[in-house]
């Protein structure tokens, strides 16, 4: 790969090309915005955590524990609202997304930056909405703001706000989306052709692809919703001729392209990973690329499948199941390559490759277990019940949150240009996958056995697993504060990574680290793809670091 | 900006060719419009499930809106699409005073967008005075509440749609005039020609998208009975 070489005569890097609070507030440079992005949905992250943590320790024992039920249910609802709308939307596409996506592209930014950074303000105007919606009392509809109960004189008026915040947070993924669709079409350096992109590149343009055309869905619904809710037009509402089963139809619209918003990014992460520590190039490259376009596509025909029993004719129900089981094959596709990447390849342990081993077994489960509700009678009795909780969480933050883990390990380096403590990311790692498998297997169990979702109280038979699960949940978070700790802890040292620490041959590596303002000294010039580690020009780099795996294991 | 790898002062850093910046914009804008359409949609989709659950109903209310008034404004909208596209035609020729022309076209639009909420108002004002309001400002109890509609007691579902799509519609029509504006503004200081036109034309596909909406929802709201 012919890219100018840095070495002589060092460019500053965009973490010196301004100084001072102003230098970021106005920055149109896309890795700034994204690291900017990244703090906010940590942020997120943490408040959404502590709220589930509260929810965990409430349930430690029938009855109540530490709340009331009234404050036991805006306590969920904090949690699904910050997880969904302020973290795991943004996460992956607009935090690693942004940073990255133009210097895998070879481009110097994205197609708007200016667009960019009001995506950026955006998010956090509706960061704060949600925020003073909490601090005026909260709301306690869970975070799908289910008519008719959420439009009934039963729930504060802070619904408003709350849908409201995320009314204005959709148009900031709008314009997230807009902006990479652009960049990915127009923006790509010369000899980068579609099938010399690298698959998270795929993944986040499928991504945007359902950013613009779910998200203005879920912005009319909310609109609906509010205007529902404080002039009364009785669109949702039954007592007048309305229909509140409309306002599940299309929250679900937007909603389910939404889950596919959250994972896509992250099985894009888990290729790069793959690839890079297995030292080979991915297996299946196409079928790969085109599977997250499918699973965008797809994911437009099943929002029926959370509607089983809110109503809806059983035609649609069986039409809807039936297509359900079509997500499966994309799914599987990745699943199978990314093993056949790794079949005969040269593992490495390091800690991102941990978290992606962790996110193939867990998004198995997670996956496996959407096939047993996306069946009409299996539903019926699991629908509602802790076997739906767990099954979202093994998908979402085993599969989601794994993802953005092993990616935020992955490209810290790039981003900040230091490396961290590899032993306690392992040991963090571990934490994780232990207490996350501890927190939601009890919780498929507890489902299976009747526990119905969202519930204060429960018999006395469950507290032992609901004990179990919380215990987990503990060990969980012990886990992610090991992160955060080790990882600001690096921001302090000098910048040691080197400009290539996993000896990757993809593109984003071949500049220093931390890249220059505009990404690359010279616009490069590709002759390879992001995974040729058996091209000649890749080769010598490869073949040194290989041989010392393969020593080391 | 860093880049100084091109003198053209419209072209940004991040860009390698004017071709290249003008393809990005239209992508950008045309996603734009895709995503509009998608916002518009629940409401074309949930006004057309209703009419087809309470079919006897919005014949009734339907005929409550006045033809001529939308027929008026579709004609307005029509023609100030016209003068849109001019502007745009304009605004990409190197012809001296091009500018000036691209003023007054657009001047002309944002004089007929006038006109379109002006009738907007009369319409509006007419059924707060009747009382065919949306959701709880919808009064049966008006002395001049259409007689027609008494007998159906879901009459507001159906002017909570027409409120609800002719206003997020005559929102747009706002924002429009205001992007138009700021064209205006940008032609006082003769900044568009045929290297630097983008500004012009996106705006130029947003008003088409607008008046488009509108071309569907006349017939939708006023027409089919």
């Amino acid at each position: 790969m012919s890219v100018a070489a840095t070495a002589s005569g060092r460019v500053p890097h965009y973490l010196e090309a301004g100084k001072g609070i102003k230098s970021w507030l106005v920055t149109l440079d896309h890795k700034r915005i994204g690291v900017m992005y990244l703090w906010s949905v940590l942020g997120a992250f943490l408040l959404g955590g502590l709220a589930a943590i509260l929810v965990r320790t409430e349930l430690w024992s029938t009855g109540q524990t530490i709340m009331d039920a009234n404050a036991y249910n805006r306590m969920f609802t904090l949690h699904g609202a910050a997880m969904v709308f302020l973290f795991i939307i943004p996460s992956v596409p607009a935090a690693l997304g942004n940073i990255l996506l133009p210097i895998m592209l070879g481009a110097k930014d994205v197609a708007f930056p200016r667009l960019n950074l009001a995506s950026y303000y955006i998010y956090l105007v509706g960061a704060l909405f949600a925020l003073a919606a909490i601090a005026f009392g909260g709301v306690d509809t869970g975070w799908t703001f289910y008519t008719p109960y959420s439009t009934s004189d039963k729930v504060a008026n802070t619904a408003v706000m709350m849908t409201f915040a995320a009314f204005v947070l959709g148009f900031s993924s709008i314009f997230t989306g807009i902006n990479f669709i652009v960049t990915v079409h127009k923006l790509r350096a010369p000899g980068i052709t579609w099938f010399r992109m690298p698959l998270f590149v795929w993944a986040i343009y499928s991504t945007a692809i359902l950013q613009v055309l779910a998200t203005p869905v879920l912005a009319i619904t909310l609109l609906l919703f509010m205007v529902e809710r404080t002039f009364g037009i009785g669109i949702f509402d039954a007592t007048i001729g309305g229909d509140p089963v409309l306002f599940q139809h299309f929250f679900w619209f937007y909603s389910h392209p939404a889950v596919y918003i959250m994972i896509l990014p992250g099985m894009g992460i888990i290729s790069e990973l793959t690839s890079t520590f297995s030292r080979r190039p991915i297996f299946g490259y196409t079928a790969v690329a085109f599977s997250s376009v499918a699973l965008a596509i797809f994911s437009f025909l099943v929002w029926g499948h959370h509607m089983f029993v809110s109503g809806q004719s059983e035609y649609a129900s069986a039409l809807f199941s039936f297509l359900t089981f079509f997500v499966a094959l994309p799914s599987g596709v990745k699943m199978f390559n990314w093993l056949g990447t790794m079949y005969k390849g040269s593992i490495s342990f390091a800690s991102p490759n941990l978290y992606a081993m962790a996110f193939m077994f867990l998004f198995s489960i997670g996956g496996l277990t959407g096939i047993f509700l996306g069946a009409l009678s299996t539903d019926v009795h699991l629908t509602d019940s802790y076997f739906v909780v767990a099954h979202f969480h093994y998908v979402m933050m085993g599969g989601t949150i794994f993802a953005f883990f092993g990616g935020i390990h992955y490209w810290w380096p790039k981003t900040f240009g230091v490396t961290y403590n590899e032993g306690l990311a392992k040991i963090a790692v571990a934490l994780q996958f232990i207490g996350f498998n501890i927190t939601f297997f009890s919780q498929f169990i507890l489902g299976t056995r009747g526990m119905p979702r969202r519930y204060f109280n429960y018999p006395p038979d469950f507290e032992e697993l609901h004990r179990i699960s919380t215990i987990g949940s503990y060990i969980v978070f012990a886990g992610f504060l090991l992160t955060a700790w080790y990882l600001i802890a690096s921001l302090r040292k000098e910048k040691n990574a080197g400009d290539n620490p996993w000896h990757s041959v993809a593109l984003e590596w071949q500049t220093s680290s931390p890249p220059p303002v505009e990404n690359f000294v010279e616009t490069p010039k590709i002759k390879h793809g992001p995974y040729d580690y058996d091209h000649p020009d890749a080769a010598p780099l490869v073949l040194a670091s290989a041989s010392s795996n393969r020593k080391a294991s | 900006m860093s880049g100084s790898h091109h003198d053209n002062p419209y072209l940004a850093h991040h860009f390698d060719t004017p071709r290249q910046q003008l393809e990005a914009n239209k992508l950008g804008i045309w996603l734009f419009l895709g995503q509009e359409i998608m916002f518009f949609s629940a409401l074309f989709v949930g006004l057309m499930i209703f009419r087809s659950w309470y079919p006897q109903m919005y014949h009734t209310a339907a005929h409550e809106l006045s033809v001529p008034q939308g027929a008026f404004n579709t004609i307005v909208l029509i023609c100030s699409s016209l003068t849109m596209a001019l502007a745009v035609r304009w605004a990409q020729m190197d012809v001296p005073n091009n500018n000036r022309t691209v003023f007054w076209l657009c001047l002309a639009t944002f004089a007929l967008a006038g006109v379109f909420l002006v009738v907007k108002y009369f319409e509006y004002s007419h059924k707060i005075h009747v009382g065919t309001l949306p959701g709880k400002f919808f009064d049966p109890s008006n002395p001049e509440f259409p007689a027609a509609l008494k007998q159906f007691d879901n009459a507001k579902l159906f002017f909570g749609f027409y409120f609800c799509l002719t206003g997020l519609h005559g929102i747009h029509v706002l924002a429009g005039m205001g992007v138009i504006g700021w064209i205006m503004v940008r032609a006082r200081r003769n900044e568009f020609n045929s290297k630097n036109f983008a500004a012009v034309e996106c705006v130029g596909l947003y008003w088409h998208l607008v008046d488009l909406v509108w071309i569907f929802l006349f017939p939708l709201l006023y027409l089919v009975g």
